[in-house]
């Protein structure tokens, strides 16, 4: 077992790990972040994308060990400091960008990954990005005008009501 | 205008903060005291005798608590089977025997044969390796055709041969559909193959048991889209488990697709662990996991027959489907190629002869059930593919031999048993053409042309059938269980309201939308009310989320309960407001006695419910909380026309899709915004398996698209913006609500209109390819072009 | 996974030693090692992580105009880097954004999956890998799929690409994986053309000799015509078939050398 120290959500965290656990387990399991989520395990889903020293990376792929030391921001540290939704959850919620909700923490750091890269992108850019992000539920469609909305962009009312 | 709420509102849905802040509670994120961890031991060969196996070794390893095999299962049932379908000859199905873990033999790749349980996965995993199992591989059926060849290896010794059954529809038509086929001016023939899915929900199946020896109750979370029929099925058929000493629990379900209906060995495994170890045991898929143990959907052979008169109208339709059951009858796998597939042959179609034979096939695969749509799919795919070659083969539109052929007058009784309620095909084909710009498409293709592009258009009209149901007629149908739905409403003292559901929500969002039906009743704020579900403790005995079902069947259930509460509240408020019963009305959350302003609020009467002082209790007992359970009288049919216009790009194949159209008709919205995420996700699914998603056998039984490296997940660059309407709207006749269902029609409806556009496209571009199976990967449609 | 230690040197020689054990592995940004170990199909008893060695990371141009990529730079850094736009536009493609924050180009070619891009651009490029010991052309460095001249515990500590006048890199990604189906790096120096095609080949990456030659007399997509890929030694799977792969072999040829040129 290996001590590790990190930063998490802005708190300082330890814990003992072995070299094989992987960082998501380390979140999901010592400090019980379940928003982190697991859905496949050949690195492919994106459920369980964090940020490491602000850079969006698959937990599941990464140990433990090797995030000593870093800065990691999770799903459960988006929203603003007064509790209320952060504007990519908000702009989730408003345009219906997610359903089962199991994917949606990945959806989201990703986007928000994105959009400290590249704060207007195109429709092909944000799709573009999301290649390492799978859903099974919205087709996408209302994930890619969330973020689109949530970087300031027209998109189309929610529904031809 | 939008509404602001209730029925016909886009309300955001209240779910969503707790999905967006990782607050979500999956079943993966339970963790009890003390718990266990189970490591699934499954077999590497599609079909094998097990010799022996030795456990010694793995329970000397460090953390382990116990192995168990099929002989510690000796005293317990077999995962039941939930429908009995009756075959033409009038015999029953051959229904072999599904234990927990394999007995004797193994039968897929994936077939559970050991189970360990230790402190922790790693040391479950670690022992499951030290497992010394010696097992003879035998010969695989892998291929349904060859599993049908006299001699050929049985799945099942116990059987007569690997038919499952040979269901013929409607058997008394057969001859004159033979007949008519025969002396037709025209036969349209089709061959095809509806591949193999693998439903793949992002949330991987999970189990946790637990049992209390201090009361004897034992309680099971699970990822399920139907808490009660899984009880039923595990207690009563399994386990032997009373119904009030188990408690199921399905809380946040991370999407389901057909797949998390039915009951699987893990659940029956960690229920009975969790009692013989003493303490609780949990078991979580890996997602190579999954694709050898979630059940597969579709994976049917077809040929298809369309006989036509020299002016287009359709005479007769003959279709034949092998369809595969895998290695063991999963929950409601032989209803699917059956009663939710031969019912749908005739379509939008007035055609007036048809059969359907479906034979179902045991093989050495996964076991197969319902995915999206459910025989529904299959049944539109054939059809939709067979008709569009028809228009070509007579050189008639493709649109116009739809029109020419539409049902027009309802009710509408099929040849194939059903009655259709409502609908206006020519309404949504005409919705359908206006979106796409279906005028303006040569202007495209020659856009498309000239960039050395294949542009192609294609089309589909899909009926589909919600809400499964009168129970008794799908009890002589077959079916084990009952399919109507429940809901008790609970109203609370100061007039909030808990709605207790037997529909289960696992993307749907039906803790908004159920709350704006019985707000809307009320007149009161949907923040007033909760919807509680997934939980056999908390509500009625319900049958679940399915087939698409839940707003038509569990949603007319509340408006039931709803009805019984208001009529209720009535009588109290007119015992208030000192009239009758009959002047009273319920506007807005007050009472009011007609043409007076004298008028109660609605808290006011919940009040008066609960502490009835001042309360009629000689006529009425006090308290405000009412049942319903509601079975339909038919089914609710849905309706569309979907379009898809695709690139070609004739050097690699590539099939690009550049826009998808689908004009749907679900009769009334309660939630437009939560209907249109439904079409979408359909859509991106029915995309999926006619362009990418193949689940795919080598002929060893081995799968060669185990995991997301080789099975094709549409993803967010693979699809284009969808264009959804629901505009054109025939409300269901016997529902309250006048509702349809709007859950499955994406996936129906889509893999059609796909398939037609890019042969549109390969015509077009002086290609004579007639079809090409699915999914139209590159590789396929490269070959298809290049002879 | 089985159990294993992790050890994080920050220098190249303590990497070294770490090495030196029998069981010891190397673990660049793990995102091809690490779903491999979660399927057992390893079992090292340490991992010997190089992504904690400043030395092996970053991206310079040496005095020869090299393009120098330290062995643990990250696939989105030298996205980033532009220098090599070619090289660039081919790291901004490689697997998605997470795995480009993680994967480097040292693991990348380290391994060399037959279907990876790095290598395309290695060889296409006639880059030089430098270890911890010598340094190695990219014509003898790769040596059919999943086999490299690395020595046992040798670790690529940086790769230096010479600057092509055009280069371009056309992917035909496989669906489910979105590793390349085919990639085929065409890169022109002023003294000839060199085609490197990954994807496609049963012994990895490989050279297009005849398109090279072609390509070097005339730089058009038209000095191809004629041409053509044999599918015999193609790899051939669910996806596509051996001559499917021949001919996309050409067909993005082509294509890269369209926009090269």
């Amino acid at each position: 077992m290996t001590k590790v120290s990190m930063t998490v959500n802005g708190k300082a965290v330890s814990g003992e790990v072995e070299g094989r656990t992987l960082l998501s387990a380390f979140l999901r399991d010592d400090l019980h972040l379940t928003g982190t989520h697991i859905g496949c395990d050949t690195s492919q889903c994106g459920a369980c994308v964090v940020h490491v020293d602000g850079k969006a990376v698959k937990s599941c792929t990464m140990f433990a060990a090797e995030a000593d030391g870093a800065e990691v921001a999770t799903i459960e540290g988006q929203a603003n400091k007064d509790g209320s939704l952060n504007v990519i959850q908000a702009a989730f919620k408003e345009h219906h960008g997610l359903q089962c909700g199991f994917c949606t923490p990945g959806m989201v750091m990703s986007a928000a990954a994105l959009l400290k890269e590249n704060p207007k992108p195109t429709e092909a850019e944000v799709r573009d990005y999301l290649e390492g992000n799978i859903c099974r539920c919205t087709g996408y469609h209302n994930i890619v005008k969330a973020i689109l909305a949530a970087s300031g962009q027209d998109v189309p009312a929610v529904a031809a009501e | 205008m939008p509404k602001d709420g209730g029925i016909g509102a886009s309300s955001k849905r209240r779910e969503d903060l707790r999905f967006l802040t990782g607050r979500g509670k999956y079943t993966d994120d339970i963790n009890l005291q003390n718990q266990t961890h189970a490591y699934f031991v499954r077999s590497d060969v599609a079909h094998g005798t097990i010799n022996s196996i030795d456990t010694s070794a793995a329970e000397a390893m460090p953390g382990v608590l116990r192995v168990f095999t099929a002989k510690d299962f000796e005293a317990v049932g077999g995962i039941p089977c939930g429908w009995q379908i009756t075959d033409r000859h009038g015999e029953v199905m051959q229904e072999p025997k599904h234990p927990v873990l394999a007995e004797g033999k193994v039968r897929h790749v994936g077939d559970p044969i050991a189970v360990v349980v230790a402190e922790t996965q790693a040391q479950a995993r670690d022992a499951g390796e030290a497992l010394d199992i010696d097992i003879t591989e035998l010969p695989a059926v892998i291929d349904m055709r060859d599993a049908l060849k006299d001699g050929a290896t049985k799945v099942h010794d116990d059987l007569t041969s690997n038919l499952c059954y040979d269901w013929g529809f409607v058997e008394e038509n057969r001859d004159a559909v033979d007949e008519a086929i025969k002396g037709a001016h025209h036969v349209t023939t089709l061959e095809l193959t509806n591949n193999r899915l693998v439903a793949n929900p992002m949330e991987p199946r999970v189990a946790v048991g637990d049992y209390d020896f201090s009361t004897d109750e034992h309680t099971l979370y699970t990822t399920s889209q139907n808490p009660h029929v899984i009880r039923l099925l595990m207690g009563a058929f399994v386990l032997g488990i009373p119904e009030h000493k188990l408690r199921v629990v399905a809380p946040d379900v991370g999407g389901g697709f057909g797949t998390k209906i039915f009951h699987y060995a893990e659940e029956a495994f960690c229920t009975f662990a969790a009692k013989e170890i003493g303490r609780p045991v949990k078991w979580t898929s890996s997602r190579s996991e999954a694709f050898m143990s979630d059940a597969h959907g579709r994976d049917h052979v077809t040929k298809i027959e369309l006989a036509l008169d020299k002016d287009g109208n359709f005479l007769a339709l003959r279709t034949d489907t092998l369809a595969n059951m895998g290695a063991y009858l999963s929950t409601f796998a032989p209803s699917v190629p059956t009663w939710l597939h031969g019912t749908l042959m005739a379509g939008n179609y007035k055609t007036p002869l048809i059969y359907v034979n479906v034979k179902a096939v045991f093989t050495n695969t996964v076991p197969v059930d319902a995915y999206r749509g459910a025989g529904r799919p299959e049944a539109t795919f054939q059809l939709e593919r067979v008709v569009d070659k028809a228009a070509r083969e007579m050189g008639i539109d493709p649109v116009e031999l739809r029109r020419k052929n539409f049902i027009t007058e309802f009710p509408y009784a099929t040849p194939v048993a059903v009655e259709y309620d409502t609908g206006d095909y020519h309404a949504t084909m005409d919705k359908l053409l206006e979106m796409s710009d279906h005028a303006g498409f040569d202007t495209r293709a020659a856009e498309s042309k000239k960039n050395g592009k294949l542009r192609g258009f294609g089309i589909s009209h899909y009926i589909e059938a919600c809400g499964i149901a009168p129970s008794n007629l799908v009890g002589q149908l077959g079916a084990r269980a009952g399919l109507y739905e429940s809901a008790t409403v609970r109203v609370n003292a100061t007039g909030s309201i808990s709605v207790m559901t037997g529909s289960h929500s696992h993307g749907q969002g039906h803790e908004t939308s159920f709350a704006q039906v019985v707000a809307d009743m009320i007149g009161i704020d949907e923040s007033q009310i909760d919807i509680v579900h997934g939980d056999t403790a908390k509500t009625p005995m319900g049958m679940g989320t399915y087939g698409s079902r839940s707003i038509a069947v569990g949603g007319s259930a509340m408006v039931k309960a709803t009805e019984k509460i208001i009529n209720k509240a009535k009588k109290i408020a007119a015992h208030l407001l000192e009239a009758s019963d009959a002047d009273i009305e319920l506007k807005d959350g007050a009472f009011s006695v007609a043409g007076t302003d004298k008028s109660v609020a609605w808290g006011d009467v919940t009040l008066a419910a609960y502490v009835p002082h001042n309360y009629p209790l000689e006529d009425i007992e006090p308290g405000l909380e009412e049942t319903a359970f509601y079975d339909p009288a038919n089914f609710t049919y849905p309706s569309g026309g979907y379009g898809c216009e695709v690139e070609v790009d004739p050097e690699t194949g590539k099939v690009t899709v550049l826009g998808f159209y689908a004009a749907d008709d679900f009769g009334n919205i309660v939630n437009p915004m939560i209907v249109e995420g439904q079409v979408h996700g359909g859509l991106a699914q029915g995309i999926g398996q006619a362009l990418l998603e193949n689940c795919a056998y080598d002929a060893e039984g081995q799968i060669l698209s185990g995991s997301y490296m080789d099975y094709a997940m549409p993803r967010a660059d693979d699809l284009p913006m969808f264009n959804v309407d629901h505009s054109c709207i025939t409300p269901c006749t016997h529902n309250p609500l006048g509702v349809k269902g709007c859950g499955e029609a994406g996936a129906i409806g889509s893999p059609p209109a796909l398939v037609n556009a890019v042969i549109d496209a390969l015509q077009r571009g002086g290609h004579d390819v007639t079809h090409i199976d699915m999914p139209l990967s590159p590789d396929r449609v490269w070959a298809a072009m290049n002879g | 996974m089985y159990n294993f230690e992790i050890n994080r040197p920050s220098t190249i020689a303590d990497a070294v030693k770490a090495l030196a054990s029998d069981e010891a592995q190397a673990l660049g940004g793990g995102q091809t090692l690490i779903p491999t170990l979660k399927q057992r199909l390893a079992s090292p008893e340490t991992l010997v992580s190089l992504t904690g060695i400043d030395e092996m990371k970053g991206i310079c141009v040496d005095d020869d105009g090299r393009l120098c990529v330290g062995g643990a730079t990250i696939h989105a850094d030298v996205a980033a880097d532009g220098r090599y736009p070619a090289l660039s536009a081919m790291a901004s493609h490689i697997g998605d954004p997470a795995v480009r924050n993680r994967g480097t180009i040292g693991g990348s070619i380290a391994n060399n999956d037959p279907a990876a891009c790095y290598p395309a651009a290695v060889l296409a490029s006639n880059a030089t890998v430098v270890t911890n010991t010598r340094e190695i052309d990219a014509d003898d460095y790769f040596q059919g799929m999943f086999t490299t001249a690395l020595e046992e515990g040798e670790i690529v500590t940086e790769v230096k690409f010479p600057v092509p006048e055009v280069a371009n890199y056309q992917k035909f990604v496989q669906p489910a994986s979105r590793f390349a189906l085919v990639g085929v790096f065409v890169a022109k120096f002023s003294d000839g053309v060199r085609v490197a095609v990954t994807g496609a080949s049963e012994d990895g990456v490989f050279r297009w000799t005849d398109a090279e030659a072609a390509l070097s007399d005339n730089f058009s997509a038209d000095a191809l015509e004629g041409l053509s890929v044999s599918a015999d030694g193609m790899m051939s799977d669910l996806h596509g078939s051996a001559a499917y792969r021949a001919h996309l072999v050409k067909v993005m040829t082509g294509r890269a050398v369209t926009p090269a040129a």
